[in-house]
């Protein structure tokens, strides 16, 4: 009788650690790829729990992010720490100038006029990206310790892949501290539940929603460094798909909610690095599970995994 | 009953004779390239006014009509092209059996792409409109998306990435403008019908729509199969106009391109969304000179391709800050309107 590949394979020996260790192996990749999207997501989950807008350019503020950190470490010759903490600032400062030059004066407009703008947005942002650094893809300069890989009990860690969940985990924590610990954090909180109350009482809600866009805007690009590290290239389109799946992760966790987006970001990373490791000949539908998870969350559960309030 | 009724009839009839007579002068004097840009005409007022029954009319954020021109442009795309034609084609894995052997003539495809477009509207209806607003907006664009993923990876029908090539040129003056003019008729026509009039009510406030016993479900329902039946045809229209399909055509860009067209002409005006479809072909291809090297005189600026793109985002958002409504607001053109500006007349109500 001829046996079938499956049972042949459970016959080898040593097989079984092999497999776990496989298993984990993904584990960790999906772990380090999901913080990533976790990350980029708190800024969408921010802007969308304060102010109800998709802020579609999200993911091409993030490539932004990039561009000006490979512009530091190229033309301006700074150290690569010194040059993400730089455009990670300049990405803040354009954060608050597309809120202040964009989305300020639809503030009052219907909440489809707004995610029209914000469509616009998204597209001047890749176009001009287009027209000023050019189309083709640009090598991203990656530090030496970041390049570096780790081997513990036959698994493999890639530097970035220790990185990015520290590095996620750190800006996660800042970012709670200031919406629960400090008094502009609290304006936030004030102006997601009521935003003419809050205007009322005094706070500058102009400004506190420019602050939460900068706080978005700089997690992004830090989440698009790490990102131009991790496929060691940039170009003026990459922000739509890591975009489009931070938004995905933000929804999964219940839109408006920081440590859901967190979640939603590393069950998403889990579930597509699990497919394209479990089920290769499926790889090239990796872009399209983001999308059937949205589908399904929102169908069964419309609020998220973590959400309390109800979309309307 | 509008007293001016027969005299509006005649009108339209004379206009769209107007238009046909203006075709055959176009198909038969226009240089290629003109008649390139009157067909790429023709083929967005089919999209856009489709497009803009769900966004505009019904006030659906729908971001998918590049699901269904994509669909409907590889229907009729594969129907028309012979089975030698895809032998050669399909270099990766063949073409999977009924398509390999089939071929019909262009308006059987056309019609095919059509219905195979509505039915992926209204089974892609029945999850999209359970969500509202927002999220309505994210789950079209997911479905736009996932179609592409699956035209980029279903080797054996679509040829995935390589995509199809040497589809036949059958779009010609004649079936572009023919096209635009049916569906421009057949969309007027529902909206002023008792279901367009649900339809706009559901724009305006759904809750009181559904309370005045409006199913409000099976009316955006319509309003998503009628434009997914259109742009599927507008899709087979434009693959045998280009010749060449690949997934990257039917990007969320071309979704984009739309738009701008219905916002440009105001969401929810059928007339505007011809006039912006007209302004947005003919006034992208009079751009191209922002692509092209300048000559000031004093200064040259040396090409910047792309450029194009910026001015377009530029006018989205200045029109969503500036000028809300675009160029008709909700407004349709109407004979009566442009008669009493002409001072013709006509008997009043």
């Amino acid at each position: 009788m001829e046996r079938s590949p499956l049972f042949c394979k459970r016959d080898r020996p040593g097989t079984g650690l092999v497999e776990l260790t496989f298993f984990l192996q993904q584990m960790i990749n999906g772990v380090a790829l999901g913080s990533l999207y976790g990350l980029i997501a708190i800024g969408y989950t921010m802007v969308y729990g304060i102010i109800r807008l998709i802020n579609f350019a999200h993911g091409d503020v993030m490539m932004m992010g990039c561009y000006f950190a490979y512009f530091g470490i190229l033309m301006f010759s700074l150290p690569w720490w010194a040059s993400f903490v730089i455009a990670m600032a300049l990405t803040a400062v354009l954060g608050v100038m597309m809120d202040k030059g964009a989305y300020v004066p639809v503030r009052n407009a219907p909440r489809i006029s707004a995610l029209i703008t914000a469509i616009g947005v998204s597209f001047l942002l890749e176009n001009l990206g287009l027209v000023v650094f050019g189309g083709r893809p640009k090598g991203f300069p990656t530090p030496e310790m970041f390049s570096e890989v780790y081997e513990v009990a036959g698994l493999m860690f890639p530097a970035l892949v220790v990185w990015t969940p520290l590095l996620t985990l750190l800006i996660l924590s800042a970012v709670l501290f200031i919406i629960y610990r400090t008094k502009t954090g609290r304006a936030m909180r004030c102006i997601s539940h009521d935003m003419e109350t809050t205007r009322l009482m005094g706070v500058d809600v102009n400004r506190i929603i420019s602050i939460t866009f900068a706080v978005g805007s700089a997690a992004a690009a830090a989440g698009g460094i790490m990102w131009a590290m991790r496929y060691p290239e940039i170009n003026p389109l990459m922000g739509i798909i890591p975009g489009f799946k931070a938004f995905v992760a933000a929804v999964l966790g219940g839109i408006g909610n920081i440590t859901g987006a967190m979640l939603g970001g590393l069950l998403l990373g889990v579930a597509e690095i699990m497919l394209v490791a479990l089920m290769p000949e499926l790889a090239g539908f990796r872009d399209a599970v983001a999308f059937g998870l949205l589908i399904l969350i929102l169908l069964f559960r419309p609020t998220g995994l973590m959400g309390t309030k109800l979309p309307d | 009953m509008d007293p001016n009724a027969n005299r509006n009839l005649l009108l339209s009839v004379l206009a769209t004779m107007l238009v046909l007579v203006l075709v055959q002068v176009a198909a038969s004097h226009g240089t290629e390239y003109q008649i390139r840009i009157l067909n790429n005409i023709a083929i967005f007022i089919v999209l856009a006014v489709s497009y803009n029954l769900v966004n505009g009319v019904t006030g659906q954020f729908s971001l998918a009509p590049n699901a269904f021109v994509a669909l409907g442009a590889y229907t009729s795309a594969l129907l028309t092209l012979t089975p030698a034609e895809k032998e050669i084609s399909f270099i990766i894995e063949p073409c999977i059996w009924p398509l390999s052997v089939i071929t019909t003539p262009f308006i059987v495809s056309l019609l095919a792409a059509g219905l195979v477009s509505a039915v992926l509207a209204f089974v892609m209806g029945f999850p999209v409109f359970r969500t509202r607003g927002d999220y309505l907006a994210i789950v079209t664009l997911g479905f736009g998306e996932v179609v592409r993923v699956i035209a980029n990876n279903t080797q054996s029908i679509t040829n995935g990435p390589l995509g199809l090539k040497g589809i036949a040129e059958y779009t010609t003056l004649w079936w572009s403008w023919g096209a635009a003019i049916v569906t421009v008729f057949l969309i007027a026509r529902l909206i002023r019908s008792s279901y367009g009039m649900a339809m706009k009510a559901i724009k305006y406030d759904e809750a009181a729509a559904e309370a005045v016993g409006i199913n409000t479900y099976w009316h955006k329902m319509l309003a998503f199969t009628t434009s997914g039946f259109f742009q599927g045809i507008g899709g087979g229209l434009l693959a045998h106009l280009i010749t060449t399909i690949s997934p990257t055509l039917f990007t969320f860009f071309l979704t984009f391109n739309l738009l701008i067209i219905i916002v440009m002409g105001g969401l929810g005006s059928t007339t505007g969304a011809i006039i912006a479809a007209v302004l947005f072909t003919w006034g992208g291809e009079w751009l191209r000179f922002v692509d092209e090297p300048m000559d000031l005189g004093f200064v040259e600026i040396p090409g910047i391709p792309g450029m194009r793109m910026v001015i377009f985002s530029c006018i989205l958002i200045f029109i969503m800050i500036f000028a809300r409504h675009g160029i008709m607001g909700t407004r349709e053109f109407n004979w009566n309107w442009l008669c009493r500006k002409l001072g013709v007349g006509g008997r009043s109500r």
